[in-house]
């Protein structure tokens, strides 16, 4: 079983990154979200409705991963056929089109052939044919693979500008170095079950790394950190502890004066998404 | 809601074109068609200048424009299967199929929009390649083939019957295997027709109904036999001294069975394709 008791929730205006180590059942999860893969047990459900109805469907876009399509189309054909798809009037085609070439930076591209366009131009193009139909939920798989840094900064601003328009964004990536900088929040998938979360936009919440440079801890004193800490590791006096949020600190810090301890320095630190991402989903043993 | 089979007929007519599907094929046609002419032409004069008496040259030259009938017949064939082979296999090995399906428009209208874009264009094809091949026939010999429209409109079912045989396997496998089954099935047909024929010459019913159970599982070839049986006169018919004289002609029954395994298999692929995972 790829996926089983997979409950997500991502909010109107908010950037959902959804991560998980190869193998643990993103694309799968997408897919079945989409309708493109139908579950073997039970049902999915997106915007409230069976997932992979019409109905739903023309509330959401898509960009597959390594986007791809008939090469022989123009970039403004590609648009045109998708707005159609989607059931848009020759006259709103006539305003989006050229408005999602200007967005996604290929306007003077707009009569080229998808098989002259690079690998980060199609994914460009892509992008805005998954935004023709102006959706209320928008599936982004891998959006910024294959794209030059300026490229990316595009994609960025594009997927913040629909947040700011009140979209849903559910972004599958494995480059966590954009997620952590786009998302607003994120969760960890594997062997197909969510395994932990964590919101990006508080600042206050989330785990958080305290390395303390002090003399004359004790051993008891290291034993009684155990009630903030979810890891103590001393190495000489050097002291690196983990704790469950940033709101524990003083108390910590009261708690090792207090026993006595010359404190040097207690320079607290937010796990990145990446170490994050290895401690929650465990390091890759190749299996 | 027949918006999205439409927008699907479109794309498949504008990909022939710009990939220059159609326009390779028309060529190799008109290619044929000179050819085809250049040769009646030819044998036409000579019948001529040896004097053989008008009934004979008929039957000679009525048994080559079945010739001529039989190479478009294959050539069609083979346009319904090339242009269609890859259409979803590929689409969904590459990945291409998952910007469509996923927006609002079903399943079976994407399938359906590509069986009648390809199908109207071997309907066009079928009719030039007749067209050509009936006013070769009228204009070099002056012979009007009998029953032209009947025939040519058998030869279209037999390609259809190919192509729907070619989307139905393209929802189940890749291009090349379903590429591979295709030709298979047609190619059994083929045999099983002409042995069907050689059998009934030589009064051999076990042969016969071994070709009539072919006939059954791939009754594409049987449309042929039937269509050249149309298109003879009379007495062409119950000649047994060439290719086409059609010693065993399938039945009417054998039309309707080919246009119930069309649609049953049409409703196969759409069922399979709807259900499928992509």
């Amino acid at each position: 079983m790829a996926v089983r008791n997979l409950s997500l929730s991502v909010r109107r205006g908010e950037i959902f990154g959804f991560l998980g180590p190869n193998g643990a059942g993103k694309s799968t999860s997408v897919k079945m979200l989409l309708g493109l893969v139908k579950p073997t047990e039970g049902q999915a459900l997106v915007l409230g409705a069976p997932s992979g109805s019409v109905e739903i469907r023309r509330k959401i876009g898509f960009l597959p991963e390594d986007f791809r399509f008939y090469p022989w189309l123009t970039a403004s054909e590609l648009l045109e056929l998708h707005g159609r798809l989607c059931g848009l009037s020759a006259l709103r085609l006539a305003d989006r089109v050229p408005a999602l070439l200007e967005l996604v930076g290929l306007a003077p591209h707009r009569g080229k052939r998808l098989s002259e366009f690079s690998k980060g131009m199609l994914q460009r193009i892509g992008l805005a044919q998954a935004l023709i139909h102006e959706p209320e939920l928008i599936f982004l798989d891998e959006p910024t693979s294959g794209l030059d840094p300026m490229g990316r900064r595009l994609v960025r601003d594009v997927i913040r500008a629909q947040r700011e328009r009140g979209t849903a964004v559910f972004l599958n990536s494995h480059l966590l170095s954009e997620v952590e900088i786009t998302c607003d929040q994120v969760v960890f998938i594997k062997q197909g079950e969510v395994v932990g979360s964590h919101d990006l936009r508080t600042q206050s919440g989330g785990e958080m790394r305290v390395i303390v440079l002090a003399q004359k801890l004790s051993a008891d004193t290291v034993a009684g950190l155990a009630r903030w800490c979810t890891s103590i590791e001393k190495q000489g006096d050097l002291l690196t502890i983990s704790t469950k949020s940033r709101e524990v600190l003083p108390e910590v810090h009261r708690y090792l004066v207090a026993s006595g301890a010359d404190i040097f320095s207690f320079t607290p630190e937010r796990l990145s998404l990446e170490e994050l991402f290895l401690k929650i989903v465990g390091e890759d043993r190749g299996c | 809601m027949l918006m999205g089979v439409w927008i699907m007929v479109g794309v498949t007519f504008r990909e022939a074109v710009r990939r220059k599907i159609l326009w390779a094929a028309l060529l190799a046609g008109g290619a044929f068609l000179t050819l085809f002419a250049t040769g009646m032409h030819f044998q036409a004069k000579d019948l001529r200048r040896y004097n053989v008496p008008p009934f004979i040259r008929y039957q000679v030259q009525s048994s080559i424009l079945q010739v001529g009938f039989y190479a478009a017949d294959v050539l069609a064939v083979l346009l319904a299967i090339l242009t269609s082979v890859d259409t979803l296999s590929g689409e969904i090995a590459s990945g291409t199929i998952h910007a469509i399906a996923t927006k609002p428009i079903s399943r079976w209208q994407i399938l359906l929009g590509k069986w009648i874009g390809f199908a109207g264009m071997v309907a066009v094809y079928v009719a030039l390649m007749f067209a050509g091949v009936g006013m070769v026939g009228r204009v070099v010999t002056g012979i009007a083939t009998p029953r032209i429209f009947f025939g040519g409109a058998l030869v279209y079912l037999e390609c259809l019957l190919v192509l729907t045989m070619t989307v139905l396997c393209g929802t189940y496998f890749s291009t090349l295997t379903n590429g591979v089954i295709v030709i298979g099935l047609h190619g059994l047909a083929f045999i099983g027709g002409w042995i069907e024929q050689i059998a009934a010459i030589t009064n051999s019913p076990r042969l016969v109904t071994v070709g009539i159970v072919s006939s059954l599982v791939m009754p594409s070839e049987a449309l042929w036999h039937r269509a050249s049986f149309e298109m003879q006169s009379s007495f062409a018919r119950t000649l047994q001294f060439t290719p086409f004289a059609n010693a065993s002609a399938p039945s009417k029954a054998m039309i309707g069975y080919a246009v119930a395994y069309l649609v049953i298999a049409l409703a196969i692929a759409i069922h399979h394709f709807r259900e499928r995972d992509l």
